[in-house]
């Protein structure tokens, strides 16, 4: 009896899935859609990580977006350069150059150096901190180090370091720019990678108020002015920018900065290779203080 | 026959609207309900796989399914002189897996039709088409045609073809009061899904209205 319905069911299952099948199979021959070969190529050349940084749910659809030519070959943020060129060879047409790009952070406060206006006890993410009178770090512009950066990076170049703040890998940052649109403090930022020297602060605020709630900030003291052979730096709004157009990376200005608050990206990932393996602590002991 | 018709397409438009009274089919009723040209053509692609998918699955229910005389599998075993009752040929437990393999077929076929005629009404269904395959009011409709209802043929497929008119009334209504609220002024709380709910929910309530529709004679 159960023999029957064994039986029975094999073929009654395979019987209906090999009619469908057929139909399905000849109905797609009859409507097959030609896509665009060109299509693939630029998948295959785009980098595949689907981070969708280029605002496309993933690397396919930027694909489709470039062949039909809605978006530029050098739209992708982490093939960057050579992706574009490859993709530019598939399509025919010329790319001009655009390099990739490094994320670095706009501040050196850090648990050590930038005091505390309240303690925060509360979720622990930048986005809900942030949202408490900017913050629980008495300088508004500051790096709240809970980390939202680190978890939002799908290249895994973020890490918290035990000052709580982000140390970003430059090997493995592909410049994608998502630390950036997810930072609520705008405390990061895409730099050329040509630029090895950046003001690690992005405060406005009069150089005694800076001095007064953290150790590690620009307070406008103008030393990088005077001492700068190319006048390159200046101080606006109380706060030291670099012209990277101008500046020849000597390094001076380094130097003399009292607050070290300009930073050497050479020195530093030279400091990054040295300490490998040491910077991945979580960013809890911020809120222990 | 006609009286019956008529009260099975009325009670799956308006009294048991598969949406809005039964709650089957609520993903593509939140999912794709932000455009109305959009809503227009999911609900055309569920309309044609729910009428199809009745009809078809009526057939495999009644003639390979049900252990009756008319069991093809009966009469194929009889012909070679088999011994046996219809009763043994019962194989009403793979009812689910045969009707999914339909609907997924008849899914497939449409894909196929809909990315051939119309590239942007494709593209703006997106994952929404492929998952009509697991729209629970197509497999709903095929339940109720044949263990709850044991309709006939002809019933099943009007029932399936007015489950979809009702799926796609519910929708473009959807459609059509979340295109006004795009342009009005809400609290930014509620903006786009939190709204979209209450609206679903405030429509199913209406729509239990028509609960006390009666087709009793003389009543």
């Amino acid at each position: 009896m159960s023999l029957i319905i064994i039986i029975g069911s094999v073929i009654v299952l395979s019987g209906l899935g090999l009619i469908f099948g057929l139909w399905l199979a000849f109905s797609e021959k009859r409507l097959a859609v030609k896509e665009d070969p060109r299509v693939e190529k630029v998948e295959e050349v785009l980098p595949g990580s689907n981070c969708g940084a280029c605002g496309y749910p993933g690397c396919s659809g930027l694909a489709k977006a470039i062949v039909e030519g809605k978006e530029p070959p050098s739209r992708c943020p982490v093939g960057g350069d050579e992706a574009a060129k490859r993709i530019g060879d598939i399509l025919g047409i010329e790319v001009e150059a655009e390099e990739r790009k490094l994320a670095v952070l706009r501040c050196n406060g850090g648990n050590q150096r930038a005091k505390d206006k309240y303690e925060y006890r509360g979720i622990e993410t930048c986005q809900a901190a942030s949202l408490l009178g900017y913050g629980q770090k008495a300088c508004d512009y500051a790096c709240l180090g809970f980390g939202d950066c680190a978890q939002a990076c799908p290249f895994d170049a973020i890490t918290m370091s035990e000052e709580g703040l982000p140390i970003i890998d430059a090997e493995k940052c592909a410049g994608c720019g998502i630390c950036v649109e997810i930072c609520p403090k705008d405390v990061l930022e895409l730099i050329s990678r040509s630029q090895t020297i950046y003001v690690a602060c992005n405060s406005t605020d009069a150089g005694r108020s800076v001095r007064k709630i953290c150790k590690g900030g620009c307070i406008a003291c103008k030393l990088c002015e005077k001492v700068c052979p190319v006048d390159a730096i200046h101080v606006e709004d109380n706060l030291a920018r670099i012209d990277p157009e101008k500046c020849t990376a000597c390094g001076k200005c380094v130097e003399k900065c009292p607050t070290n608050v300009i930073i050497d990206l050479r020195e530093r990932i030279k400091d990054q290779k040295v300490s490998s393996g040491s910077g991945s602590s979580t960013a809890d002991e911020n809120t222990s203080s | 026959m006609a009286t019956k018709l008529m009260v099975i397409a009325v009670s799956a438009i308006l009294i048991n609207n598969f949406v809005l009274t039964r709650f089957l089919g609520l993903c593509p009723y939140l999912g794709v309900s932000k455009r109305l040209d959009s809503a227009l053509g999911m609900s055309m692609a569920v309309t044609f796989v729910m009428t199809l998918a009745s009809a078809i699955t009526w057939l495999i229910w009644q003639f390979l399914l049900l252990p009756t005389e008319s069991n093809l599998i009966y009469q194929v075993a009889k012909l070679f002189g088999f011994e046996a009752t219809p009763a043994a040929f019962d194989l009403t437990y793979l009812e689910t897996i045969s009707f999914i393999l339909v609907i997924a077929s008849f899914v497939q076929f449409v894909e196929m039709v809909i990315q051939k005629i119309s590239p942007t009404l494709y593209s703006s269904l997106g994952i929404f088409l492929p998952l009509i395959t697991t729209n629970c009011a197509i497999l709903g409709v095929a339940e109720l045609n044949t263990i709850t209802y044991h309709y006939n043929f002809l019933e099943s497929v009007v029932h399936g073809f007015c489950a979809g008119i009702g799926f796609t009334l519910a929708l473009l209504l959807m459609a059509g009061i979340r295109e006004r609220l795009e342009v009005a002024n809400i609290p930014k709380a509620l903006k786009g899904l939190p709204l979209a709910f209450i609206i679903a929910g405030l429509m199913s309530l209406s729509f239990l209205g028509f609960t006390g529709l009666s087709f009793v004679k003389g009543g």
